[in-house]
């Protein structure tokens, strides 16, 4: 097995509970969220498809029934922070990434392919 | 006689001789039906005005213009085609030709007539009754002529003391007349309410100051010694006044009907059919000019109902008038009163329950058949809640409960004495101004209407006198419940608490962050419903920086960077422009902050100035500035007080009465950064005039000669809503105070983004309630509404200063974690000399040449 290539984007402090921030990565914009539950480090494309704009980081993070989601500022569609998937509208899907905390840096990695 | 009259063709030509409530109503009616232009609508006005309010009448003294008690308007009538002429009367109709004749010389001919005459007020044969400050009371121009008499007045006498001459007195009252009631009957109210209600009444009013003389005959009236006139009376006393109002009844306006033959009353009145025709089938009479089965109908909606009838009629639909119901409640100088039916106990037979309480002023009586199953009639004085179920119990003949005094006994076990909406049948009458049936209301709620707002829109129910809001509503709750509908007013999946639920739980339990409540009282994580409303309510009570981490995650994009995005991801900053009063120095320094970051400028409706496409790492370099200048957040992008727009009022303005900038500039920085469940506007107009436009806004206020009047819960914008008067000539203690517990009993009890507007109409009781709870403290909780706002406002900070000056906070400002580099997606263009965000056609053209 191919090992994983990670990058460092930042220190874990400087994310705050329960919401975003964007981070530039391999020329592409990302939103990172630290949110609170067992499963808490999510990486998205910042893009929103539908507004058509950079916001994604700056939406409002939370829960619809069992899924994980960022509602976009725009026009508050629900994106799944696991998948990308827009709850809405059903082709619309966004490009996720891997995402971690090594030794207090958060870093990110492309998600393998296949 | 016969000049060139042209009619179109097959058009029918509908000419409405008079232009008062029940006329107006008749062509809107008939407008309604009007679909093909197949009618061809005229009318005439002998007032220089369209049809006003008169049931409304004495709200002029309060501070209603003429406009405001306006039920149309010219533009309206343009718009519909309605051929109107003011200031003149039909004086003659030739019925062999179908023409009339008006007092101006225009001779012209009609397919239908409508007389909509009205009444015209009945002054006694009195010796001396047409002198000077002699006055009637029916018209807006009987109101200027009164208000001028009442210039140098100290005395004032009302005759009749009738539902009119209450209303007339209730006027002089307003008018800081010394006010006497002169009544010929025994008691006051004679038609509606027996001994035991009518002596309640009286000592109501003498309470008030009023002075009611019953029993009194005027011989003349002769000059006075210490007052303008002398008042002498048929039993020997005497009473000396500055001025008369006579307000001693009505009768038709009927001269036209004499004139052309139609067949009249014996004491007046012309005579009509059930289907409103007069003896001539080309001619209709409605409203109090028409006479039904011997009986003149002195209530506006009687005449309404005679109205729809005609225009139906007219129209070829079948309808009849049968009869309506006189039974009435209002409020007389402050005082509930409502008559049901036989209110003497004339019926045959008949018994009754009284009940008294003197210590509370209340005075209730029914009227029941011999049997003891029907009701017949019911007086009440001093309390009035029960009105409407009483009134359908009567009308629909429902059988009485088998003790029927608990209709009226104070509801000692809770069972909410025994009426239920349940037992009407559908076709109950529940809204009398509009007609709306028990059966209209619950197929607007199998229609999917859901509260009282939504019924309103759908079937104009309660959007008359508003007096069955309470029925209605019930009438929709019980609808719901048999349908099987569970009103659910849950926030959202993860709280199972309206907005004000939560509310409460957060202010009594003193909870001071989401997660807490989340534990204690929800589930999931949230979302973007349930967190700005928590953060909202949080930072309500408890005023702490929004930007908290706490209370961070909570916040729109808008209030975490405190500004407002746009549709490109850039964000539009509004600096606080008090009042809209700025210094030339601080123009200055707007036009060159936006120079310097190249910012587009408009100027907004809430007189300040909009800087948009600002990029969020630019925010803090923006405000920095800002703030040097003196300048503090607006408040733009927050759920919050957003302007107080004002007129420049008595400083420079003519007509100003009061200092209206000065005064919007204090209440804006009183409530600035208060945090509520949606936006809140504000105006200060310095006169009548109204330049500020307040009458639109959650809060409204209108400089007065004595102080200021206070308007509440009006909107603009997409649902426009006039707003209420809530208050008259208050100084500005007052003023303060009322807005104080206003604003927190509205973040107290109203919905997540529920205006003030929307929030007054789903208020139980409405602007009446409003009122006992905020003028008269009847739930006891001013004084704690009092301390929460002056605690808020001791506590104010702006948000952006204080941003500005943490390093922590302002590290969010940057579009990337790890990068300086701003968002590459943001192209502008430019246009009109300023920039704007590029469309996605000017985007691709300009990437291509960068490519």
């Amino acid at each position: 097995m191919v090992n994983k290539t990670w990058f460092d984007i930042c220190a874990e402090q400087d994310l705050t509970l329960d919401s975003g921030v964007c981070a530039l990565f391999d020329d592409e914009q990302v939103a990172i969220f630290k949110c609170s539950g067992d499963e808490d480090l999510f990486a998205i494309s910042n893009f929103d498809p539908i507004g058509e704009a950079n916001v994604l980081s700056r939406g409002i993070v939370g829960s619809i029934g069992e899924k994980r989601v960022v509602s976009s500022p725009l026009f508050k569609q629900h994106f799944c922070l696991k998948t990308g998937e827009c709850l809405e509208e059903a082709d619309m899907n966004l490009k996720t990434y891997d995402i971690r905390s090594h030794q207090g840096t958060i870093q990110l990695s492309h998600k393998a392919v296949g | 006689m016969n000049q060139q009259i042209v009619n179109k063709q097959d058009r029918k030509r509908v000419v409405v001789i008079g232009n008062g409530m029940v006329g107006h109503r008749f062509i809107e009616n008939l407008v309604d039906a009007n679909d093909a232009n197949q009618y061809e609508i005229v009318t005439f006005s002998e007032e220089p005005r369209l049809a006003y309010d008169r049931v409304q009448l004495s709200s002029y003294f309060t501070g209603s213009t003429a406009e405001d008690l306006s039920l149309t308007s010219e533009a309206n009538y343009t718009a519909n085609n309605v051929n109107y002429t003011l200031s003149d009367k039909v004086v003659s109709i030739d019925r062999t030709a179908k023409t009339y004749c008006t007092e101006k010389g225009l001779t012209e001919s009609y397919d239908v007539l409508v007389l909509a005459t009205g009444s015209f007020p009945f002054v006694p044969p009195i010796p001396g009754n047409d002198q000077q400050h002699c006055h009637v009371y029916r018209t807006i121009d009987d109101l200027d002529a009164i208000t001028a008499s009442a210039q140098d007045s100290k005395t004032g006498v009302v005759v009749g003391g009738g539902l009119l001459g209450l209303e007339a007195a209730n006027a002089l009252k307003e008018l800081q007349l010394d006010t006497h009631i002169v009544e010929f009957a025994p008691r006051l109210m004679a038609v509606q309410l027996d001994e035991g209600g009518g002596n309640l009444l009286r000592r109501k009013i003498e309470r008030l100051g009023l002075t009611i003389h019953t029993e009194k005959a005027t011989e003349n009236i002769q000059p006075g010694e210490n007052h303008r006139y002398r008042m002498n009376f048929a039993d020997g006393s005497h009473l000396e006044t500055d001025m008369i109002v006579f307000s001693a009844g009505i009768r038709p306006q009927d001269e036209l009907a004499k004139q052309c033959d139609l067949t009249m009353g014996e004491r007046g009145g012309i005579v009509v059919d059930n289907q409103c025709k007069t003896s001539d089938p080309n001619i209709y009479a409605v409203g109090e000019c028409a006479l039904w089965e011997g009986r003149i109908y002195g209530l506006v909606a009687p005449g309404y109902q005679m109205a729809k009838v005609a225009a139906a009629q007219i129209a070829g639909h079948q309808d009849e008038f049968t009869g309506a119901d006189m039974s009435t409640k209002l409020k007389l100088l402050g005082v509930d009163v409502a008559s049901i039916g036989d209110a003497h106990g004339q019926t045959e037979g008949c018994q009754s329950f009284i009940y008294q309480d003197d210590l509370n002023q209340i005075y209730k009586r029914l009227i029941i058949s011999k049997s003891g199953k029907k009701l017949l009639g019911v007086v009440l004085v001093g309390e009035t809640e029960n009105y409407g179920p009483l009134l359908q119990i009567m009308l629909n003949g429902i059988k009485l409960p088998n003790k029927p005094e608990s209709l009226i006994l104070p509801d000692s076990d809770g069972s909410g004495g025994g009426i239920g909406v349940e037992a009407l049948p559908d076709a109950a009458q529940i809204c009398s101004c509009y007609d709306v049936s028990k059966g209209q209301i619950g197929s607007a709620v199998e229609n999917g209407c859901m509260n009282l707002g939504d019924i309103k829109t759908a079937t104009e129910a309660s959007t008359g006198c508003g007096g069955c809001a309470a029925l209605v509503k019930q009438v929709v709750d019980n609808k719901l419940a048999s349908l099987g509908i569970e009103v659910n007013n849950d926030i959202c999946e993860h709280f199972a608490y309206s907005r004000q639920e939560l509310a409460d739980i957060i202010r009594v339990k003193e909870v001071k962050t989401f997660s807490d409540l989340l534990t204690s009282h929800g589930k999931g994580f949230g979302c973007e419903i349930c967190k700005p409303a928590v953060g909202s309510i949080l930072a309500s009570y408890w005023n702490e920086h929004i930007l908290k981490s706490d209370h961070l995650p909570l916040q729109d994009t808008n209030d975490v960077f405190l500004a407002n995005m746009q549709k490109d991801g850039t964000y539009s900053v509004i600096p606080r422009i008090p009042g809209g009063e700025i210094t030339p120095e601080k123009l200055i320094v707007i036009g060159e902050v936006a120079k310097e970051f190249s910012l587009y400028t408009k100027i907004t409706g809430g007189q300040r100035i909009d800087l948009f496409g600002a990029q969020m790492h630019e925010l803090p370099l923006i405000w920095k500035k800002l703030i040097d200048a003196g300048f503090e957040t607006g408040h733009a992008y927050g759920k919050a007080l957003r302007t107080v727009k004002s007129c420049v009022g008595s400083t420079w303005c003519r007509f100003g009465v009061q200092d209206s900038v000065g005064e919007a500039i204090r209440i804006e920085e009183r409530y600035r950064g208060l945090r509520s469940p949606h936006k809140l506007k504000m105006a200060v107009s310095g006169c009548t005039r109204e330049c500020a436009e307040a009458q639109s806004k959650d809060v409204g206020i209108i400089a007065t000669e004595k102080g200021w009047n206070l308007f509440v819960c009006g909107n603009g914008g997409m649902r426009p809503r006039h707003a209420d008067l809530f208050a008259t000539d208050i100084d500005t203690a007052t003023l303060i105070r009322y807005i104080d517990r206003f604003l927190m009993f509205y973040v107290r009890t109203a919905d997540r983004l529920q205006r003030t507007s929307v929030w007054l109409e789903n208020l139980d009781g409405g602007l009446e309630y409003l009122k006992q709870v905020i003028i008269e403290d009847s739930l006891g909780i001013c004084g704690e509404l009092e301390a929460e706002m002056t605690s808020l406002v001791d506590t104010y900070e702006c948000e952006w200063k204080a941003t500005i000056e943490d390093e922590q906070k302002l590290k969010r400002f940057n579009h990337f974690i790890n990068a300086d580099n701003k968002d590459s997606n943001v192209i502008f263009v430019s246009e009109r000399d300023q920039k704007r965000p590029a469309t996605k056609d000017e985007r691709s053209k300009l990437e291509g040449v960068a490519n």
